[in-house]
């Protein structure tokens, strides 16, 4: 696996060499800096930690501070572990991971938190039809979720039924996006299609082999 | 670097750069069109008067508007297109407004747009 830590600009949209309309999302991807090197031996399990977008240092905590000054890097936003790090890398404390480690044409996964909707009733949040009839002795059952069980048996109202609450606002992970085009000296990525959230947002980026 | 600079730094690498004369609404422009028949390409012409120019960056659009038979009609060419060949301005027109909808409620000697003159 190779990852990386990025930020959502926006989107836009270019004509391939076909002809056709694109549409594309650009993305800031790194440069990020390797803040820790996990290994078997010490922490029981391989993993690299990397640190994105820097942040000044009076916001800071004087442990993390010292976290940072190990790897000799100015402190950071984003601190996130990846797991199984490409088999035989050569990653060590302090190095920098850049947009390159990905290449055009091949297929990412991307995990972001979706734009948050608030509390929304069950025609928003689970597709529910709603009432299809405005007549009939309907007046306020619109988008009213309907019967949620049966009566005496089971007299109770199952787990897991979906109901009305908080839409939006969680971690989703799209597989399978195309890189389109990478621009190392900007740090900038390009993936066809959406990814989730809003701009400014921050995205984590893999590739499994 | 912010947000905008960097959309219209990826921009500005992916489409290539056309030179295509200034024109705004008003002007009479002819219109060259690449299109494939089969796997053969020809160059159409559309000729009429740009009712106006919308979007900006690789979504900027323009409206030409002819009478074709009678019959008015109005076509929509991005300016990024790689189909796009050309465009020759004919005539520069005189009008008030960035978008002359007005025009298509006239006809005949009504929907005359004096010539600019310089």
């Amino acid at each position: 696996m190779s990852g990386l830590i990025g930020k959502k600009i926006g989107m836009t949209s270019f004509h391939d060499a076909s002809g056709k309309k694109v549409p594309c999302t650009v993305v800031e991807a790194g440069p990020c800096v390797v803040t820790q090197v996990k290994t078997k031996e010490s922490d029981g399990y391989d993993a690299i930690q990397l640190s994105y977008d820097d942040k000044k240092e009076k916001h800071t905590s004087g442990a993390m501070l010292g976290h940072f000054k190990k790897a000799g890097t100015s402190p950071k936003r984003i601190i996130r572990e990846f797991t199984r790090f490409e088999i035989g890398h050569q990653k060590k404390l302090g190095d920098i991971v850049s947009v390159e480690e990905f290449k055009e044409n091949e297929f990412i996964d991307v995990v972001g938190t979706s734009k948050g909707k608030g509390f929304q009733g069950v025609v928003k949040r689970h597709g529910f039809k709603g009432v299809n009839d405005a007549t009939h002795g309907q007046h306020n059952r619109m988008r009213a979720p309907g019967s949620i069980g049966a009566s005496s048996y089971p007299s109770r109202v199952f787990k897991g039924m979906r109901m009305g609450g908080q839409d939006g606002n969680r971690r989703v992970k799209m597989i399978n996006l195309q890189v389109v085009k990478i621009f190392p000296e900007k740090n900038l990525l390009l993936i066809k299609g959406s990814v989730p959230g809003p701009s400014g947002s921050y995205l984590i980026l893999e590739r499994w082999m | 670097m912010n947000k905008g600079e960097l959309i219209r730094f990826a921009e500005e690498q992916l489409t290539e750069k056309k030179k295509l004369p200034v024109f705004r609404a008003g002007d009479t422009i002819t219109v060259k069109y690449k299109i494939t028949e089969g796997n053969k390409e020809r160059i159409q012409d559309f000729q009429g008067i740009v009712l106006q120019m919308s979007g900006k960056g690789s979504y900027k659009t323009f409206t030409v508007r002819k009478i074709s038979n009678n019959i008015g009609v109005e076509r929509i060419f991005p300016i990024s297109s790689p189909f796009l060949d050309d465009v020759i301005v004919n005539k520069r027109g005189v009008v008030r407004r960035a978008r002359i909808f007005y025009l298509r409620k006239l006809r005949g000697k009504k929907a005359r747009i004096k010539e600019r003159r310089r």
